[in-house]
């Protein structure tokens, strides 16, 4: 008897939960999980910026930097087993993802392969054109000048059909919601309509709660002796079976680390979700008030009831601008009145940014082990055996921004005693803003490359 | 006891605002997390760390209560001056809070 394979089940893995994500994981779910898709959520909010901010240095730049060796590991298994990889490794760069997919399958030898590249999100043309309100703020993004980088719209599922309509057997997009790209190819699979919104709402449903990939198979949740996760030094990553109706069973490789049970999926089900009655995405705006989960098996978890009303007017979109630099130097006392001692430290670099004059710069002084994470008012009444002043200054400049460092470092010779371990570091920051921006402001497009 | 005897929790960052949630391991245990987390007593817990309103939305279905805090990441993900920009560990801290003993089996 051979193994019956139940065609009326929809298997999508997920390959990546961010863009630094591990790799091996991706690849034992590729050779082993009998999958139709694989997706790969690796665009954070500030990330655009930052690829783009390389592009305009290195023109063929601008993608994902681990998309080669991503596709080196899941190419062949994808083009021997015939599932379709989705990604929105293209970033600030999506064509030029594209042809650098071609260059690994020729690399590899791969006889032929199809890629389909989204692209469209860019909307800083019609941003500069047309000017717009940031949300949560009075400004418009005209005040951000030059200063402005990117600007990309939260494309939808809507923009990677055609991709998927063209059989190709990879999908590469800029900018996209990241539940879309598990919507999309259920859409396309089984024929769901656009303004089905119970169905999409549900296929929403699926893609949240994969696209953090291992955040539901057993990552960032264990605490011994409270909660247990078995072999977590190889959780691996979670794989939907989903049903015609869009409800869906989410597993993992049974030999693989990990757990999913009611707990794993319901933090992630409600993972930076504000009303989990009206999660706006791009396609639809969709319920979760009402999901139900229910544990059938050994990390097996049956989920549905989601369902969504009539999509958001107007996308979303993140504009990503420059906002200065911030100079960062930190020291560590331990022992005997450690933390008298970096408190003395503290005062210290006061008296030092008042004599800078940089007193008034929106800065950040404390100390780890005791008030870094949550202020000083939790965990005041118990005393740690070493702790590390941190000193953070927000600078205009990079020079100014070095100068904090120095400060920190200079408590050597010049602060309390036995302080060491000095480090001290500058960033440019690129912050993200939101707005809403008009549906054509972003005309989605598909070029199809083969080898 | 500690909230963390009887729940899990986690939180994510929505631009300068943290959402966190509080999941009972026995769903047994939800209505005490209903009861015990009110808006008051949660915002009252991070005073000094978030600044602005916090709403509450309730899933006894799920055994969860989750939050939404307003003014919570230094001005926000890609710009604050905080080491834990993301308010990652917010979701310990709430675990810190003092609890009744639940009702026994």
């Amino acid at each position: 008897m051979g193994i019956l394979v139940d065609m009326s089940t929809y298997r999508i893995g997920a390959g990546a939960g961010y863009s630094g994500d591990r790799i091996d994981p991706a690849q034992d779910l590729a050779e082993h999980g009998r999958l139709n898709a694989l997706v790969f959520e690796c665009l954070a909010e500030r990330t655009i910026a930052l690829a783009q901010l390389r592009r305009l240095r290195e023109p063929e730049h601008g993608y994902d930097p681990l998309l080669e060796e991503r596709l080196r590991a899941v190419l062949p298994a994808c083009v021997a087993q015939g599932f379709t990889i989705i990604s929105n490794m293209g970033a600030a760069n999506p064509l030029a993802a594209g042809a650098a997919t071609l260059a690994v399958a020729r690399e590899l030898g791969l006889p032929r392969l199809k890629v389909a590249v989204v692209t469209g999100d860019d909307v800083l043309p019609w941003v500069q054109e047309h000017d717009v309100a940031l949300m949560d703020s009075d400004a418009r993004a005209s005040d951000l000048g030059d200063r402005l980088v990117s600007a990309n719209a939260y494309l939808g599922a809507d923009a990677l059909l055609p991709a998927l309509a063209s059989g190709a057997q990879v999908v590469l997009t800029g900018r996209v919601a990241d539940p879309a790209l598990f919507l999309a190819p259920l859409m396309h699979h089984f024929g769901w309509r656009a303004d089905d919104w119970r169905q999409l709402g549900q296929g929403v449903l699926v893609g949240h709660l994969m696209e953090c990939a291992a955040q539901i198979s057993g990552g960032y949740i264990a605490d011994p002796g409270h909660y247990d996760v078995p072999d977590l030094h190889r959780v691996g990553f979670p794989l939907a079976e989903v049903q015609a109706d869009g409800s869906a069973t989410i597993t993992k490789l049974a030999d693989s680390g990990g757990r999913i049970d009611r707990l794993t999926c319901t933090a992630q089900l409600l993972y930076e979700i504000e009303d989990p009655s009206r999660y706006l995405q791009p396609d639809v705006v969709a319920d979760f008030s009402r999901v139900r989960l229910q544990e059938t098996g050994p990390s097996r978890v049956q989920v549905r009831g989601a369902s969504g009303t009539a999509r958001p007017e107007q996308l979303k979109a993140t504009l990503g601008y420059r906002d200065g630099f911030i100079g960062e130097g930190q020291i560590s006392y331990a022992g005997p009145g450690a933390v008298p001692r970096g408190r003395l430290a503290q005062q210290v670099l006061e008296h030092r940014l008042q004599r800078l004059g940089w007193d008034s710069l929106e800065h950040r002084s404390e100390l780890i082990g005791v008030n870094a994470m949550h202020g000083g008012a939790l965990g005041a009444d118990r005393e740690p055996y070493e702790v590390r002043l941190r000193l953070a200054v927000r600078c205009s400049t990079r020079a100014q921004a070095e100068r904090v460092g120095q400060e920190v470092e200079a408590l050597y010779l010049n602060g309390p005693a036995a302080g060491g371990g000095v480090t001290q570091s500058v960033r440019e920051v690129v912050a993200a803003a939101s707005a809403l921006v008009p549906r054509e402001a972003a005309c989605s497009s598909v070029h199809v490359m083969e080898l | 006891m500690k909230l963390q005897d009887i729940a899990i929790a986690r939180s994510g960052d929505k631009g300068n605002r943290a959402t966190l949630s509080v999941i009972a391991r026995d769903p047994a245990h939800y209505p005490l997390l209903e009861q015990l987390l009110s808006v008051e007593r949660v915002a009252a817990h991070f005073r000094g760390t978030v600044n602005g309103a916090v709403q509450r939305f309730t899933l006894p279905h799920l055994g969860a209560v989750h939050f939404v805090m307003d003014d919570a990441l230094g001005g926000g993900v890609t710009r604050s001056l905080a080491l834990d920009a993301h308010g990652k560990t917010l979701s310990a801290a709430v675990l810190d809070i003092d609890i009744p003993a639940p009702p026994g089996p």
